[in-house]
């Protein structure tokens, strides 16, 4: 506490006030100071103290003679502090409240909280040490040099210590910026949240909203993922966004659906349209109801269900009587055929090969023939 | 003379119930008349289920296929359905095989006794299944609860009548 001296508390020109806190109590070292609570001000230049009471009593001291500061987290019963190391004083230092001390630290008590603010604050400033750049007309003690009896922090040791405040620092912006993060997942939590409650308020109050608003909202809630609460099937009112992915995706699968023989199945496409997106993925959802719309649209492709329930992608051109008199042809050239082996012949997945050997069976082109060696298809001799 | 098979019994699918209707519907009255030939061929008018299972008439050994139990209950019961068939137990483990109708028989029965020119006689039952006179017929061998209705058709019909005699039963035709 040595280390401060009177002033009058006004700021010189260069100077700039960065921040200020109240209710905060000077220690030195571990002793509480003989001064009221009162307010620390942090300015470019220096780090001034006023007691709450009697403003007239203000004290300072230099950033300059700053080493290193810390922070004490608030126990029970006690406040948050901020720990600062001080060089020891020039020789010609005006006076202060303190002619002698026995600690070459104070402490800041933040009855008020507000330490974390001022830290970080603080760190900025001795970051940038802009009172480097402007010095202010008050004479500040400076050191000049190394003086006896005296340990001073120089050379490798204070370089040592400034590495230590960087680390610190960067330590501190790392688990701050996770605080935001982990602040932004609650945020999203409440967005959800609020639009659910809006969404059911509409589900209620189905009479009193314009049927634009709605379906504005409505569509509003499926960009954001959320199930339309009034329909079941989205597809029919049919939104911009889909309309837009349903012809991105006419585009898109042209080709590869060429490649396979005109019929893909709806996990494939769902993989390949991702992949070659890489950002902006498709929800499955999103896809299904993309390509419901094909027909409407009049785009050259067809969703198309099976009985079994696979759902692909083929082309309009393609037909399926082709695809079985040519099943049939293949079956009958091999005698008989599992739906392995037929994916191999024509290069299908064997999803696909099964899929057009039921739809031949159903069709009375073929019979099945089920043994413990597995499922085979014959011709139809019946 | 050995029992020729049909193109189906070599076909492997024959032995799977095919799902698609109208290929089951071929594929059944395949099965009937198949049953019904290996029947008459081997003179056979009673089935235990499961014995025909094992039976060639269900297992093809060649192809190494045999029809599921689900699957014979399925033909079975298209026989029931076209009347060639009675089960004999409420479990249907047994049944009667009627590859040929007891009104057939009786036609068959009558025109022999007609032929012969022996209408207006008696003839005990036996006689007629198992006598030196009737072996290259047809009916010879025939079960007695077979040949009893039979005789019943022929009755209902007016042109036998049955009679009891001392040792059994006997029918007297018109």
């Amino acid at each position: 506490m040595d280390r401060f001296v009177w002033t009058n508390g006004l700021l010189d020109m260069n100077e700039t006030l960065v921040i200020q806190q109240r209710g905060v109590r000077l220690y030195d070292g571990e002793d509480k100071a003989k001064l009221d609570v009162g307010a620390i001000l942090l300015s470019t230049h220096r780090l001034l103290w006023r007691d709450q009471k009697s403003h007239e009593c203000c004290i300072c001291i230099p950033l300059s003679q700053v080493i290193f500061f810390e922070e004490q987290a608030a126990g029970i019963g006690k406040s948050a502090k901020i720990v600062i190391h001080l060089y020891p004083s020039p020789e010609n230092k005006e006076p202060g409240p303190y002619q002698q001390s026995k600690y070459s630290y104070i402490k800041l008590s933040f009855k008020e909280h507000g330490q974390i603010e001022f830290f970080r604050r603080l760190t900025e400033e001795m970051t940038q040490k802009r009172w480097e750049n402007t010095p202010v007309s008050q004479p500040i003690p400076t050191v000049t040099g190394p003086k006896a009896g005296r340990t001073r922090a120089v050379g490798i040791v204070g370089i040592e210590r400034k590495l230590e405040e960087k680390r610190k620092e960067t330590d501190k912006n790392i688990s701050e910026a996770f605080e935001d993060l982990s602040k932004l997942m609650e945020k999203a939590k409440e967005m959800v949240e609020l639009s659910r409650s809006i969404a059911n308020k509409i589900k209620d109050k189905q009479g009193d909203i314009t049927e634009d608003e709605t379906i504005r909202f409505k569509s509003y809630l499926l960009s954001m993922g959320i199930a339309n609460p009034v329909t079941r099937e989205t597809y029919g009112s049919g939104t911009q966004y889909h309309i837009q992915l349903a012809k991105q995706l006419g585009d898109m699968l042209q080709a590869p659906l060429e490649e396979r023989g005109g019929m893909m199945a709806l996990t494939e496409v769902y993989c390949l349209v991702n992949r070659a997106r890489g950002m902006e993925l498709l929800s499955p959802e999103d896809l299904v109801n993309a390509c419901k719309m094909f027909e409407s649209l009049k785009l050259p492709l067809r969703l198309r269900v099976f009985d079994s329930g696979v759902m692909v992608v083929q082309l309009q051109s393609h037909s399926e009587e082709e695809m079985i008199a040519s099943a049939l042809d293949n079956v009958s050239d091999k005698g008989s055929l599992t739906a392995e082996e037929f994916a191999k012949l024509l290069g299908l997945s064997v999803l696909l090969a099964k899929e057009r050997l039921l739809l031949a069976e159903k069709m009375g082109h073929l019979c099945r023939d089920d043994s413990v060696e597995g499922l085979r298809f014959y011709p139809n001799l019946f | 003379m050995s029992f020729e098979w049909p193109w189906q019994y070599n076909f492997p699918p024959f032995f799977t119930l095919q799902p698609n209707v109208d290929t089951r519907q071929k594929q059944l009255a395949a099965w009937c008349s198949l049953v019904l030939s290996y029947c008459r061929h081997h003179k056979l008018y009673t089935l235990d289920v499961l014995e025909a299972q094992e039976s060639p008439m269900f297992n093809n050994k060649k192809i190494e296929r045999k029809l599921s139990v689900e699957a014979i209950q399925v033909v079975f019961e298209e026989l029931r359905k076209k009347g060639n068939l009675e089960w004999l137990d409420k479990n249907k483990s047994r049944c009667l095989i009627m590859w040929r109708r007891p009104e057939e028989w009786g036609k068959l029965i009558y025109q022999w006794v007609s032929k012969n020119g022996m209408v207006n006689s008696v003839f005990t039952l036996y006689e007629l299944s198992n006598g030196d006179d009737t072996e290259k017929e047809e009916f010879h061998g025939l079960e007695d609860w077979m040949l009893l209705r039979s005789l019943q058709a022929l009755q209902a019909d007016g042109k036998a009548e049955m009679i009891s005699m001392d040792d059994g039963k006997g029918v007297k035709f018109f």
